[in-house]
């Protein structure tokens, strides 16, 4: 069904293994642009790997990563900050910097991919304009510890916008977070990739965020791809591994 | 049978974490030449552990000289060798008592912040998020605070120094009358370059591995926030031990030298 759209991401048989702890075994899949991808598993199965794997933080053993047509493994390190300033990432915990206020939070992306950018002045225009559409616009003088963990996590994705990315890799958005801001922030990433085309992949354990956001879902259960389709088309299956996330 | 064994695996870990530690100050080497230098972030550093230390070494090196000097007084002026004492405090002071006793609060204040500092920045990601970011965190994060402890240290070792034998004159002037010109002459008299140089230069190596064990401490620092803890604890630890080994190395190589 999506032959006719292009292919972003291509993650082909990767493997991962830690000591003799096989977290990934030839996984599989595939981000088509413009697409919201969500990827469901276990708490351990190995999504936070596959993500950093994905993003050059994390060197895999085996299989082959494409972001963009152009291959991971052979990239130089130069290519691959010119990639990472296409691929946003929101951590788990959100990793803002907590030495800095939040306008420095901001800029520190921005200032450091400067071969992209060039010598940025004045920064506060596209930091305000980040922050504005997160919604956080009084926010900028404020260090990451007065905010709550809901701010810190729209003020993370601001620190992503700010460079405008193609693609956004969301790691849990929503965990440790109460069901309203869950709500609000659930929002907040379908109203951005609205607003920005941004194709994204989203982890989560939240169904509630998936069946709003997901274009389509992935299963990632012992290593591998188990199971590949729409919110309805997997909440429709049979099979007990399955059915075990969508339980109510 | 048991404590044997514990002794083995004990020393085992001890050359392991020697090895990493090396490995980590030869990747220092490599990296602190790799342009673009981070001088902004450097200069913070350099602030914050001056400013974090300042007053803790000051204090501290005012009351050693203090007592240092009350305590050997009655014993010199037993020996009738009162005239002697200021060459002795100085000499003391300047070859192992200041360094020695800065390295140590210095070990304990800015190893261990370092250590928390960095291990906390691991555990929440924000070292990752600085890699995604376009930025090599050892450049910016261990090469700038190794480098400031180590141009740091020797400073504060300067100025605790200093602040120690004003806190020795000030018991001489008040028990014993002796004037500050007279006081500091007798000081300058007896210190000589073979006193001053090598105290000087060990206390770069001082600053360099506290630099080194907080910074490694931290950036491999793992299980969570409870390891943060620990992290800090043993980067004040492990800084203190390999001050005493270089202390000791450094007086032996000076002895070498200077007989
Ligand atoms: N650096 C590492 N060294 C050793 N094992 C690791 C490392 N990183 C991850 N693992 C292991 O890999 C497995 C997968 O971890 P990962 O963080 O990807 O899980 P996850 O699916 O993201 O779980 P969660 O939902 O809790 O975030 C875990 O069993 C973990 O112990
Ligand atoms: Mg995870």
């Amino acid at each position: 069904m999506n032959s006719d759209r292009k292919p972003v991401i291509i993650i082909k048989n990767l493997s991962k293994t830690f000591g003799d702890h096989k977290v990934l075994n030839q996984f599989t899949m595939e981000l088509y642009e413009g697409e919201t991808l969500v990827i469901m598993g276990k708490s351990g199965s190995g999504k936070s790997v596959m993500i950093r794997c994905l993003i050059g933080l994390e060197n895999h053993d085996g299989g082959q990563i494409t972001i963009m047509g152009k291959n991971l493994d052979t990239m130089d390190a130069a290519t691959l900050n010119e990639i990472r300033t296409e691929v946003g990432f929101l951590f788990q915990g959100s990793a803002l910097y907590d030495s800095m206020s939040v306008r420095e939070n901001l800029e520190f992306p921005l200032r450091r991919h400067f071969k992209k950018f060039g010598e940025i002045g004045d920064a506060t225009p596209l930091v305000m304009e980040a922050l504005d559409s997160v919604g956080l616009g009084q926010t900028i003088d404020l260090m990451p510890e007065e905010l709550s963990g809901g701010m810190k996590r729209r003020i993370a994705m601001a620190r992503t916008l700010i460079l405008k990315p193609k693609i956004i890799l969301y790691d849990e958005p929503t965990t440790g977070l109460d069901p309203i801001t869950s709500k609000e922030i659930v929002l907040l990433m379908k109203s951005i990739q609205q607003t920005y085309k941004t194709s994204s992949i989203v982890i989560t354990h939240d169904v509630d965020c998936a069946r709003f956001i997901a274009d389509r879902m992935i299963l990632l259960i012992d290593g591998v791809n188990y199971a590949e389709g729409t919110y309805e088309e997997l909440d429709r299956s049979q099979d007990p591994k399955i059915q075990a996330f969508f339980k109510k | 049978m048991n404590t044997f064994r514990n002794f083995i695996t004990s020393i085992r870990s001890f050359l392991f974490e020697t090895g990493e530690l090396a490995f980590f100050a030869g990747r220092f080497f490599k990296e602190v030449f790799n342009r673009p230098f981070e001088w902004k972030e450097f200069a913070r550093q350099c602030y914050h552990i001056g400013n974090k230390s300042l007053f803790l070494v000051a204090v501290t090196g005012f009351i050693i000289g203090l007592v240092f000097t009350l305590q050997s007084r009655p014993k010199m002026i037993e020996l009738g060798a009162v005239a002697w004492l200021p060459s002795m405090v100085s000499i003391s002071i300047i070859r192992e008592i200041g360094p020695i006793i800065t390295a140590l609060i210095c070990a304990g204040r800015i190893g261990s912040g370092i250590g928390a500092e960095l291990g906390s920045m691991r555990v929440t990601e924000q070292i990752d998020a600085m890699e995604v970011s376009g930025t090599n965190p050892f450049k910016f994060l261990v090469v700038t605070r190794i480098l400031a402890t180590t141009l740091m240290i020797p400073l504060l070792v300067i100025m605790s120094d200093a602040v120690a034998l004003f806190g020795s004159f000030l018991v001489e002037n008040i028990k014993g009358d002796v004037s500050f010109t007279l006081y500091f002459d007798e000081v300058f008299r007896a210190i000589q370059f073979s006193d001053f140089f090598p105290a000087t230069l060990k206390t770069f190596f001082f600053g360099f591995a506290i630099g080194l064990v907080g910074c490694y401490k931290g950036y491999y620092c793992k299980h969570g926030t409870a390891g943060v803890g620990k992290t800090a604890n043993a980067a004040v630890v492990e800084a203190s031990m390999l001050v005493f080994i270089l202390d000791f190395t450094a007086v032996l190589v000076t002895d070498i030298f200077t007989s």
